[in-house]
């Protein structure tokens, strides 16, 4: 089995101050070699100058060396820190892709690469295929706290509450004949407390806003101004405006960042008894947008909102005359003057914030978030069962979901979840 | 030519010699003397909560030892009365010579041939077995079955007196031990220990609580014989402050503490002098008076085994309030004896390096009768399959605590004597004692190893299990009431099942797999798991690994 060696410019698109390409595989080093001329001692940072094939100049760059398994992918690495530019970059990468036996590297590859070879667990995966994906510094954040295994730490926590909590419910069972064990009158409140704590956990905001982003949903009755109010915010003709009611059929999404928060805007057609089928389908799917929205913007009149923990009344078209002042606890807003339009953002935006996991503290993902959901369940259910054998039960059944979350047990299945990603365009 | 030749007369060379002749072998047992044959060497109690679940799975194979231990019963008990019926475990005291007795008549019904010699070499040619060597002369065979129990390079300690042989009175088969270790076999060393056996006339019984026998004569085996004999009641004795001040002050004379003894011992079954030191803040510990028959005055004091020199054995025990007086018969001892690395067998029992040998019982580090029977089952069922060219017999953790067992000693080992607990078993709720024969029935049936008489019994259970009032039996309560949590499980099975698929290649070098460190490869290396999900019950090894180990393997499998 040959292992190809890839590289890949690992840093943000040029131009920068400076680019990173990394160069990982069997063929590393004596790629950074022909590159170099010489490599530095493994985990040292040496400066050289690049050559191409033809011995022309191509940079002077920072070249580091890491010798497999201990590098981040587990093999032989070579790491270029160059001069961003982009015919500098354009020019070490096409140097790469002339030596034999190089590839460039798919998407997740590195990150794929690093799991196979061990360096990293499944929820250290997880977070740095967040890392990858991240496009805001607070995704960057929620992404790399996970990858540097706080999750795993914090699980570890879990499963060895739960494992001493099973031994004193297995205790009870299995040393029935002699007296030294009793039924521990503490078990069953100790239980409480940790179901108490994994449902604090699962309150927590999670990541999916953070990658996605917060879902601001507009919503109101049809020719509210939905469309042209997303349109002044975006900044663009996003939307197709007309004067005719019912014009946004389906749903239009346009993603912004609102003070460094990801967020994803939402029109939808307008809130209307209708008749007309196509109508009334794109009716029942702002209904349910709203369900799921975040953050809710409401264009109809104020006591017609729908109720929701994230609301703002909006008074839209305030530029019209008769229509200057907004009922109580509505913001006046105007899509043709830009009236309110600075109030709303800032709004929105802090409304948005509290959606997202604070920097640096650990967040779940949707399926992290679902095992430690049966994990709570089960640990939860032990007050309702009056029976030793199936406390007993229940925390088992706690411990496989924990099993599941961290990969332990059916690992098919998580891998399969997790890789599924990578192979999805990225 | 025999077909199999068994090794040892315990619980499980009797098991398995049975069980591979009901398979129709031609099968002898090899033994130093007939007389050992049911002989208890250490507390005549047989079952409990997991070890009662055992004899039951047993029983439905037609296995000798429940059926042995309802013509002995002198004291019956139903652990965990109180707790659900999947954890109710059945418990028998047994008239030594009356279980004897039973033992030996099954036996001559066997067809199993009884050969008085001492084993002393295997003959094997090209990697499979071909014989044995015996001090009568050489035996040839297709499959071998060694239950020799602590007999392998055993030593005896009664404080600093230090004994070979394994039971009081008899040799070790030192010969045999040395091959054992010479094919690789053997792990190391492990230490079991007896408490003193105490002449009950020099009991004051009034001193000490009764413990009665259950009122309703429920039976171990699912075909009642009718036979009854007279109940006994069981007593509970207590250490006291002054019981630990003798035994603290002379640990400098148990050879447990003097270093002279290096095996491990369980921790869940200590000596009362590890009890002592352990738990020092403890003030007393039970003492369970159980007698061993009903025309024997011998009493076995469980709860207080030792090793300590037999005049402290004595000091200590008079102590003990209704045992002022006592008079002690035989001293107490530890054994340490050489055992085998379980993880070198295959799940039918079979030693991954020569074919035809088969171990079971205390030699694969487990501890107890129902322990060392049930493999002798397993063994004896697939010994006979290996011998006539039959399909194995094999266990599942989901069906049976014999799977469970089997299963744990064959891909974890052990690190101290094995002994069943039900929370071994992640399928409890499914595996109770008192549905043995639905679990394993069909399995039973299809391996053709049973009377006419289970045959007929297991068909009826079915046809009772169909029938209209069923849901007012015990069974069907039981069945119902666990119907919830069972079907969950039944979805956990079916998701490990899904990495049971991923098979691992038989000759994968698992140091050679990228990202498994030198500790994990060395771990998986000892169990050798067979499918992805062995490998992830492996204790130790990291969801990680696991995961560079799915990778690897579906690689090899593209």
């Amino acid at each position: 089995m040959s292992i190809d060696t890839i590289f890949a410019l690992s840093s943000g698109r040029p131009p920068a101050a400076v680019s990173v390409i990394r160069v990982s595989g069997p063929l590393a080093h004596a790629a950074g070699l022909q590159l170099a001329g010489s490599l530095p001692a493994a985990r040292q940072a040496a400066l050289r100058t690049l050559r191409g094939e033809d011995g022309g100049i191509l940079d002077d760059a920072l070249v580091l060396r890491f010798d497999g398994p201990a590098s981040s992918t587990g093999e032989d690495v070579v790491e270029v820190q160059c001069h961003g530019g982009r015919a500098v970059v354009d020019a070490i990468l096409g140097a790469l892709e002339q030596i034999a036996g190089l590839r460039g590297a798919r998407p997740g590859e590195f990150t794929r690469r690093a799991f196979e070879n061990g360096r990293i667990d499944l929820t250290e995966a997880e977070g740095l295929a967040d890392l990858i994906e991240a496009e805001t510094e607070s995704q960057r954040k929620a992404a790399l706290t996970l990858a540097e295994g706080g999750l795993r730490r914090q699980v570890e926590q879990w499963q060895e509450r739960l494992l001493q909590l099973s031994a004193r419910s297995e205790a009870a069972i299995d040393y029935a004949d002699e007296d030294d064990v009793g039924i521990d009158p503490a078990l069953i409140s100790d239980c409480a407390a940790l179901a108490a704590d994994l449902s604090a956990w699962l309150e927590r905001p999670r990541v999916e806003p953070l990658k996605d982003g917060v879902r601001v949903v507009v919503a109101g009755p049809p020719n509210a101004g939905k469309s042209s109010l997303i349109n002044a915010i975006a900044g663009q003709e996003r939307a197709i405006v007309t004067d005719i009611p019912g014009t946004t059929r389906d749903h239009i999404e346009v993603p912004l960042s609102l003070g460094g928060v990801p967020v994803l805007l939402t029109d939808t057609a307008g809130l209307r008894e209708t008749e007309e089928p196509v109508e009334r389908i794109g009716v029942e799917r702002s209904q349910v947008l709203v369900q799921a929205a975040d953050v809710l913007l409401w264009l109809g009149e104020p006591d017609q909102a729908p109720v929701h923990r994230r609301l703002i009344r909006l008074h839209p078209r305030a530029d019209q005359s008769g229509r200057t002042a907004g009922p109580p606890d509505t913001l006046a807003v105007s899509a043709k003057t830009g009236l309110g339009l600075g109030t709303l953002l800032e709004q929105t935006a802090e409304l948005a914030r509290s959606v997202l996991p604070a920097e640096d503290a650990v967040a779940l993902n949707r399926r992290q978030a679902r095992h430690l959901a049966e994990a709570r369940d089960a640990v939860a259910a032990v007050q309702t069962v009056d029976d030793f054998v199936l406390v007993a039960e229940q925390l088992r059944a706690a411990r496989s979901a924990f099993d599941r979350l961290t990969g332990r047990a059916g690992v098919e299945d998580v891998l399969d979840a997790l890789f599924g990603r990578f192979c999805l365009g990225k | 030519m025999f077909d199999v030749l068994v090794i040892g007369a315990g619980h499980a060379g009797c098991e398995a010699a049975a069980a591979a002749a009901r398979r129709g072998a031609r099968v002898g047992l090899v033994t130093f003397r007939s007389e050992d044959i049911g002989q208890m060497s250490c507390n005549p109690s047989i079952g409990g909560v997991g070890k009662g679940h055992l004899v039951r799975e047993l029983d439905v194979f037609d296995g000798l030892m429940a059926r042995a231990a309802d013509r002995a019963v002198i004291h019956r008990r139903m652990l965990n009365r109180s707790k659900g019926p999947a954890v109710q475990g059945p418990r028998f005291q047994a008239d030594r010579k009356l279980y004897r007795a039973a033992m030996a008549q099954l036996m001559a019904e066997s067809g199993v041939e009884i050969i008085v010699a001492e084993a002393t070499s295997m003959r094997t040619d090209g990697g499979r077995l071909t014989g044995l060597e015996t001090s009568g002369g050489t035996l040839d065979c297709r499959a071998l079955v060694i239950a020799t129990g602590t007999f392998l390079d055993a030593r005896i300690f009664v404080g600093e007196e230090i004994r070979e042989g394994g039971r009081r009175g008899e040799q070790a088969s030192v010969a045999l031990g040395q091959q054992v270790r010479e094919i690789g076999l053997a792990q190391g060393r492990l230490k079991t220990g007896t408490p003193p056996r105490l002449d009950g006339r020099t009991i004051d019984w009034s001193k000490l609580e009764p413990q009665p026998s259950d009122q309703d004569a429920w039976t171990m085996s699912a075909l009642d014989d009718g036979c009854r004999i007279p109940q006994l009641a069981c007593a509970v004795g207590r250490t006291n402050a002054r019981t630990h001040e003798i035994i603290s002050s002379n640990f400098d004379r148990s050879p447990l503490f003097a270093g002279a003894i290096e095996g491990r011992g369980p921790r869940y079954c200590p000596s009362i002098e590890d009890k002592v030191r352990r738990f020092a803040d403890r003030d007393g510990h039970q003492i369970f008076l159980e007698p061993e028959g009903l025309d024997d005055h011998l009493v076995y004091p469980n709860g207080i085994s030792t090793s300590l020199p037999a005049d402290v054995q004595l000091d200590f025990v008079r102590s003990v309030e209704g045992l002022e007086r006592v008079e002690i018969v035989r001293p107490g001892y530890a054994v340490e004896y050489e055992f085998v690395d379980p993880r070198r067998l295959r799940w039918t029992l079979e030693a991954r390096d020569l074919e035809g040998l088969f171990l079971a019982g205390q030699i694969n580090g487990t501890t107890g009768y129902e322990e060392a029977a049930a493999q002798g089952l397993a063994a004896g069922l697939n010994a006979a399959a290996h011998a006539r060219d039959l399909e194995p017999v094999t266990f599942d953790r989901r069906t049976s605590y014999i799977g469970v067992m089997i299963d744990d000693l064959t891909l974890q080992g052990v690190s101290e004597p094995y002994r069943m607990m039900t929370a071994r078993a992640e399928y409890r709720l499914a595996l109770r004692a008192d549905n043995a024969t639905t679990r394993l029935g069909a399995a039973v049936l299809e391996a053709g190893c049973v009377s006419e008489l289970r045959h007929m019994a297991i068909t009826e259970h079915f046809e009772r299990r169909s029938s209209q009032d069923w849901s007012s039996t015990g069974e069907g309560q039981a069945d119902a009431l666990y119907a919830p949590y069972v079907e969950r499980q039944e979805r956990e099975w079916a998701a490990v099942q899904r990495d049971t698929r991923v098979a691992i290649p038989p000759a994968l070098d698992f140091a050679s797999v990228p990202g498994i460190s030198t500790e994990m490869a060395e771990r998986l290396e000892a169990a050798r798991p067979e499918t992805l999900d062995q490998a992830s019950r492996i204790r130790g090894v990291s969801p990680a690994a696991l995961s560079a180990l799915y990778v690897a393997a579906s690689r090899r499998a593209a």
